[in-house]
């Protein structure tokens, strides 16, 4: 039973490899090639959901500018696809991207250059995020700021970079984006669907990955040190420890999950913009691990791909609600389900969820005297 | 004349205006069991946030080992060798007790150490060996957060153990414990004596005469006086200052 447990996420992400994209091309179920890419972009988003769960479920860091380490890493992959491609829809009369004319730019931008090597791009997909992370980390954490300090200080930044990118028409396109879906890869066209079911595939692959790295961290004294960084950090200071490594090494592991995220992302919804580092994405990421379980592995994977399913079908029947279910969903996780999914699950959560309501007992009551009465008639004679 | 391991000069620690502590002169010998009692707000919880970093002096030195510690980090001061036990137990809530303690015992305290190597086996058996001695064993796997007050003290005293600093401060080892443990706790705390300096803050006079330990005596920042319990508690300032509260005797 136990090992059947463990086999249960592996069982799903073969069948999700194997099974979904075979339906997808025979239309088995009515499940299309346009949902199977949806799916990819809900995994693609669990690994930045690892990453918050790492930062925030572990360490007790509530960072709500994952947003930006997501953007960046999107940014990394569009700007390589952007200039390598070279057809009529992406390469303007100059040769560069085509958004270029538009500004009357015939120079490339000198940020650019290194994103014409595919194994640099890949690279920078996490290790640009994970380096901006690991810098403003240790500003952050090595001036003892926390609490919802290192909140606010994290979605301030992350305005900085929104208005940056906004802004900037000549570097990056401003406002636009960068559209990926035109450009090729390994021989593909991005957007086709060979290259969407690849990109799938690719994702799948990662999260394991992506999902035994956060293990690993989580699971020593590593991790115990981040859940001690959570409960009582001065506490772990008189013992000896410093916390701030401790923190950047999260911090930047979770901006590089972020990063691999924005990039996965992107390939798959076709463009990437600003709008990665709106304030709300950000804040929509922690509600993906709170629903699905903060504090455990599994639980961030089924928060990102079950939020944003059920986004897809609610926005699919009532276009205009989805922001009322997402808001009702958040209070009722936080009321209701305070572990989540995963750990309603775990930890048989149904009968705490009816205490709440005050319908049955929280837990069983010890010593047992105070509800056993004969027990009590006992003790009284003695 | 044996050099003294932590020596307190002349120190003083204003919070904008009020004086915690005033000219405080400490001297700590090695393998020393020192009490310090004295009434609420004579600076005792100030007093060792001074030796262990978490607030700076404003004025005097504090010197461990010879060496100034003035200005250096929580950690840093702890990895010299001073261990603190809090007021309230202070332990990691949603660790279990086996994992608090080993957390603490771990010789290196780097995250690349954490993440890289195991536990030796030694201080796996220390560790084991300190929650068979507290009879914390039966819950070693349990939640710390899931333990009885009197467990928490017992467990953050042994985190100290564990972790094994030179020098042993606790802030009211045994608020909260029933007599039994009380007296457990002073068995257990004249066994550290000797290995290692212990200064214990109590307000229980009861165990302050169990340790039979010298005694200091602190009052509006200041050293009131010094010497055995019996002596101490023949001196009429402290019975001015403990004036109504010393009727337990």
């Amino acid at each position: 039973m136990k090992l059947f447990k463990r086999l249960v996420p592996w069982i799903l992400l073969a069948f999700a490899f194997f099974i979904l994209p075979a339906m997808a091309n025979s239309e088995l179920f009515g499940f299309s090639q346009f949902r199977l890419n949806l799916f990819g972009r809900y995994f693609s988003l669990a690994f930045v959901a690892l990453g918050v769960d790492l930062i925030w479920g572990y360490t007790g860091l509530l960072s709500l500018g994952q947003g930006i380490f997501f953007s960046l890493g999107g940014y990394a992959i569009a700007m390589h696809l952007l200039l390598v491609t070279k057809n009529d829809f992406t390469t303007g009369a100059n040769g560069l991207p085509k958004f270029f004319e538009n500004y009357g730019v015939d120079n490339l931008p000198f940020f650019w250059e290194p994103f014409w090597s595919f194994p640099v791009s890949v690279i920078a997909v996490f290790l640009v995020p994970s380096v901006i992370a690991g810098f403003v980390g240790y500003l952050i954490f090595r001036n003892r700021i926390k609490g919802v300090y290192f909140s606010i200080i994290t979605q301030a930044s992350l305005m900085v970079f929104y208005h940056f990118f906004n802004g900037q028409q000549k570097l990056v396109n401003g406002t636009n984006g960068l559209k990926t879906s035109t450009t090729e890869i390994f021989g593909l066209v991005a957007g086709s669907d060979e290259a969407q079911i690849l990109f799938f595939r690719i994702t799948l692959i990662l999260l394991p990955f992506a999902f035994l790295l956060c293990k690993y961290l989580t699971s020593g004294r590593f991790g115990d040190s981040l859940v001690a960084i959570r409960d009582d950090e001065p506490r772990l200071r008189f013992s000896g420890f410093n916390p701030t490594p401790f923190k950047v090494i999260v911090f930047v592991v979770a901006g590089g999950l972020a990063g691999i995220s924005g990039a996965l992302y992107t390939v798959q919804s076709g463009i990437v913009s600003p709008q990665f580092m709106s304030i709300s994405m950000s804040i929509e990421m922690v509600i993906w691990v709170a629903v699905g379980g903060r504090g455990t592995l599994v639980g961030p994977i089924i928060g990102a791909v079950l939020v944003n399913y059920l986004r897809s079908l609610v926005s699919e029947a009532l276009p205009e609600a989805w922001l009322f279910v997402q808001g009702a969903l958040f209070v009722f996780v936080v009321v209701l389900m305070p572990d989540g999914i995963y750990g309603w699950f775990t930890k048989g959560g149904f009968t705490s969820m009816l205490a709440a309501f005050g319908i049955a007992k929280k837990t069983a009551t010890y010593p047992k005297v105070d509800v056993d009465e004969s027990l009590r008639e006992e003790s009284f004679k003695a | 004349m044996q050099n003294s391991i932590l020596d307190l000069d002349q120190v003083s620690v204003s919070f904008d205006g009020f004086y915690a502590l005033t000219d405080l002169d400490f001297k700590l010998y090695p393998g020393e069991l020192r009490s310090i009692i004295g009434p609420n707000g004579a600076g005792k919880t100030t007093f060792l946030d001074v030796i262990t970093g978490k607030v700076k002096p404003t004025k005097g030195s504090v010197k461990l080992r010879g060496k100034s510690i003035i200005g250096l980090s929580e950690q840093k001061i702890s990895r010299m060798g001073v261990g603190r036990k809090f007021q309230t137990p202070r332990v990691w809530e949603n660790l279990t007790v086996q994992r608090n303690l080993e957390l603490t015992a771990s010789p290196t305290k780097t995250p690349w150490a954490l993440l890289t190597k195991s536990l030796s086996s030694v201080v796996r058996e220390e560790v084991f060996k300190i929650m068979e001695y507290v009879g914390l064993a039966p819950y070693a796997k349990l939640q710390a957060g899931s333990l009885s007050h009197g467990q928490k003290q017992w467990l953050a005293i042994s985190m100290l153990v564990a972790q094994s600093p030179d020098i042993i401060l606790l802030d009211e080892p045994v608020a909260g414990l029933t007599d039994d443990e009380t007296s457990k706790t002073a068995d257990l705390i004249k066994s550290l004596a000797g290995e290692h300096t212990v200064v214990v803050i109590e307000h229980d006079m009861e165990f302050i005469r169990d340790l039979g330990a010298p005694v200091t005596v602190l009052h509006q920042g200041q050293k009131l006086t010094e010497g055995s319990l019996e002596e101490v508690k023949r001196d009429p300032r402290v019975i001015e200052v403990y004036l109504g509260q010393t009727d337990e005797h």
